[in-house]
């Protein structure tokens, strides 16, 4: 039989591996920083480009997209060209994807603290940004689904239907939830609004989760798992298994982010359902894992690979248990807006990606660069040094969100929240906070140092650019002498295959989706409530600007405990002009959804000026730069416009004459700020978003009044 | 409420129905594809990652 010469291409696995390890340092240190801002505000450094609410983005994004992305490309590449015993299909594809994904980074890098963002959580990018992810994203899967077309081995193997998978649905979400109208070139309003933008949203959060960090990487723990053990994985069959329920279960579970708010209950408790089933897949992914050392668990003690591989799937079967709890409504009551749900991700994030991607990087550097770990004593430095900063980050965290929430819910016998004052449980949790960046500093330390083990272990060896290697090429005669037409079908098809996995997660998209879209009543109308006046749009666009959502929740959960410190809890239909909306996810301030009223205008004023000042104690950055910066008024017609686009019913025409009536409701803002004696100008930004911030839960109080009358 | 407007869409009794059938077939069929795989095959393919320098 003819045997065919070829060679594997390392060198993108190499250029990947650099970007992960430099993007990995880059984001640690930037979650750090967010870290402290926490306890010292004094590190938002006072300039409108790092505060918290723009920092946290850049670090959500950076490691997600640029540390775990890179090191799933690299992981992929590798893997891939020899499981198919073929080199990638283009080089020029590859090296396209690099780069692209790079610059992404790098637009991302600019554009997150330059306040461009949609506030939707990893989503943040602006629609050019999204566009060029969309090209760069396919330019991936064309060349992976091309080397699959060249392969030398008939059967694909199950890490990479799992690549398949992950293709195919990040593909389908980034397309659905990136839907939006642009305004200018860095802005945009979401297609969807409230309600329906909200289960959108956390469709694509929670898969996100779940194709992004997840589905790739349990690929690469079928490769890497079997390969540092050097025994095959403990049943192919579970595999199987494992593929087609995770990936068809996973893609229902969105909702299960936003239990006890006003999305429709159904919705909700179809979140839970699928999240309590997603157990078992996960669970027995895990096992698998775990299971495939089996008889070898004295090299664990021995190959930091291994014990990196270890801990990594453990915390993996730790968050996947964890996060169907919190699922619960009963549990998630109490964890959801605390830091609870800070230290869940963290398990998943620091644990199982990262001690995952570092065992890979352990074991794949030495190969590459055909040599030996330049230390293993340091290897396990780094892996203490993790482990440690993983307790130390995740204890606090849990112990944090407790705290906070109990406090949150406390009553005392005369049926008064104990804690009325916001402020007080937020002061609680410093110290808690301090340790959990002490954990996140351990981790990075450790990090570093990984860094500089596989810097000296690449200059010990000789770097293989192009691993030969050599295989028959594939018969068109091949008859299966084994496993049955069935599984003839779907591994020797790649096409097939890929179309399969699509329609697996597509059926529960729409299955979820297509009620809440079809029926425009899912969200009950309130007739007092009204569009936003251009002021308010400017000034919503600052709130978005500074990433708020960030801290702030807009979403009053029907609890005593939140109806009597907030006030009516928020409903479904206040939120049907919201593009997008912005409900949040965590509460490291008080929830903002019934502001109007609450304060005046002046204490509005002086808080953003000196937040310390008008609460003592608070952690919330100043907001200098909005006092300086005016408003563009040339914008409001484009922004009027762009909503109605979206389905916002202002009248047609109104564009042209929304500056007046946003001049006179600003002139009114600053006469008011006046007779409190303070002088400003009507254009300042600060005066939008002292309108937004009053506008917020007032017209539920009109909705109020009305029936009032009614009922007379 | 949302039971009114549910029942507004025609025929939306059919929409769990559906889904719970879907479910169930898709994890008969999984199940039984799984289990009636032959261990050879089984076997091949779980030793793919250790044939990748020649065949």
């Amino acid at each position: 039989m003819e045997i065919q010469h070829f060679s594997y291409d390392n060198k993108i696995v190499k250029a990947f591996i650099i970007a992960t390890v430099t993007f990995g340092l880059v984001g640690m240190l930037v979650g750090l920083t967010a870290a402290i801002q926490l306890f010292y505000p004094i590190f938002n450094f006072d300039t409108q480009y790092t505060t918290f609410g723009r920092i946290r983005p850049l670090h959500t994004n950076a490691i997600i997209f640029a540390f775990v992305g890179n090191a799933m490309f690299a992981g992929v590449y590798y893997s891939l060209q020899r499981l198919l015993k073929a080199r990638m299909f283009s080089d020029t594809l590859s090296w396209i994807h690099f780069w692209g994904w790079q610059l992404i980074i790098l637009a991302a890098a600019i554009t997150l603290p330059l306040g461009l963002t949609t506030s939707k959580e990893y989503a943040e990018l602006e629609w050019p940004i999204d566009i060029a992810i969309a090209i760069v994203w396919v330019i991936f899967g064309w060349n992976m689904i091309g080397t699959i077309f060249r392969r030398r081995e008939r059967h694909m193997y199950v890490a990479i239907w799992f690549y398949i998978a992950t293709f195919v649905t990040v593909a389908v979400l980034h397309i659905v939830n990136s839907f939006e109208m642009p305004v200018t070139l860095f802005k945009s309003y979401s297609w969807y609004a409230g309600v329906q933008d909200a289960l959108v949203q956390w469709w694509y959060g929670h898969n996100a989760v779940a194709f992004f960090l997840t589905t790739p990487f349990l690929g690469l723990m079928y490769y890497f798992l079997p390969k540092a053990a050097n025994r095959p994985v403990y049943s192919y069959r579970l595999s199987i298994i494992h593929f087609w329920s995770l990936i068809f279960i996973y893609i229902w579970a969105g909702p299960h982010h936003l239990l006890y708010t006003s999305l429709p209950d159904w919705a909700q408790s179809l979140g839970t359902v699928f999240s309590i089933m997603l157990i078992a897949p996960s669970w027995g992914g895990m096992l698998n894992g775990l299971m495939t050392l089996r008889g070898a668990w004295d090299k664990v003690r021995e190959d930091p690979v291994l014990k990196f591989m270890v801990v990594a799937i453990t915390a993996y079967g730790m968050a996947t248990l964890e996060g169907p709890l919190l699922s619960l409504k009963n549990v998630n009551a109490i964890a959801h807006f605390t830091d609870w749900i800070v230290a869940h991700v963290h398990v998943g994030g620091l644990g199982w990606n990262g001690f995952l991607i570092f065992g890979i990087l352990y074991w794949v550097v030495p190969k590459m660069w055909a040599t030996k770990l330049y230390s293993t004593r340091l290897a396990n430095v780094h892996f203490w040094l993790g482990t440690l900063g993983i307790v130390f980050y995740a204890l606090p965290m849990y112990v944090s969100g407790v705290v906070q929430s109990l406090m949150w819910k406390e009553f005392n016998p005369e049926g008064f929240l104990v804690y009325k004052n916001f402020l007080e449980t937020t002061v609680q949790i410093l110290p808690l906070h301090m340790l959990r960046a002490i954990g996140g500093g351990l981790y990075l330390i450790g990090a570093i140092i990984m860094t500089y083990n596989l810097i000296k272990t690449a200059y010990a060896g000789n770097f293989i650019a192009n691993e030969a290697a050599e295989a028959a090429p594939l018969t068109k005669d091949y008859v299966a002498t084994s496993g049955g037409w069935h599984h003839r079908v779907l591994e020797h098809k790649p096409l097939l295959f890929t179309v399969l996995s699509l329609i697996a997660i597509l059926i529960g998209g729409i299955l979820e989706m297509v009620p809440t879209f079809l029926i425009k009543s899912n969200v009950p109308t309130i007739a007092s409530v009204k569009p936003y006046t251009p002021l308010e749009v400017h000034g919503r666009d600052i709130y978005i600007r500074e990433g708020c959502s960030n801290c702030h929740t807009q979403m009053v959960r029907p609890f005593r405990s939140e109806t009597e410190r907030y006030g009516e809890y928020s409903k479904a239909g206040e939120y049907v002009y919201d593009h997008p909306f912005l409900w949040g996810s965590k509460r490291t301030g008080p929830d903002l959804h019934r502001t109007n009223g609450k304060y005046s205008n002046a204490w509005h004023y002086n808080h953003m000026l000196a937040p310390d000042a008008v609460s003592t104690g608070s952690i919330m950055p100043p907001y200098p730069w909005l006092f300086e910066q005016s408003i563009d008024q040339n914008l409001t017609a484009g922004k009027i416009s762009a909503l109605r686009k979206v389905g916002v019913p202002y009248n047609d025409g109104y564009e042209d004459t929304a500056n007046e009536d946003l001049q006179k409701q600003a002139n009114e803002i600053a006469t008011n700020l006046k007779a409190d004696g303070i002088e400003t100008s009507p254009n300042a930004e600060i005066v939008a978003l002292i309108a937004y911030l009053q506008r917020l839960g007032k017209d539920i109080k009109a909705e109020k009044v009305a029936q009032t009358n009614e009922n007379k | 409420m949302y039971k009114n407007v549910l029942q507004a869409i025609d025929n939306i009794a059919i929409w769990p129905v559906v889904s719970l059938a879907i479910f169930f077939i898709f994890f008969i069929v999984l199940l039984w594809w799984a289990f009636t795989a032959d261990k050879k095959y089984i076997n091949e393919m779980s030793e793919l990652p250790f044939n990748d320098k020649r065949k």
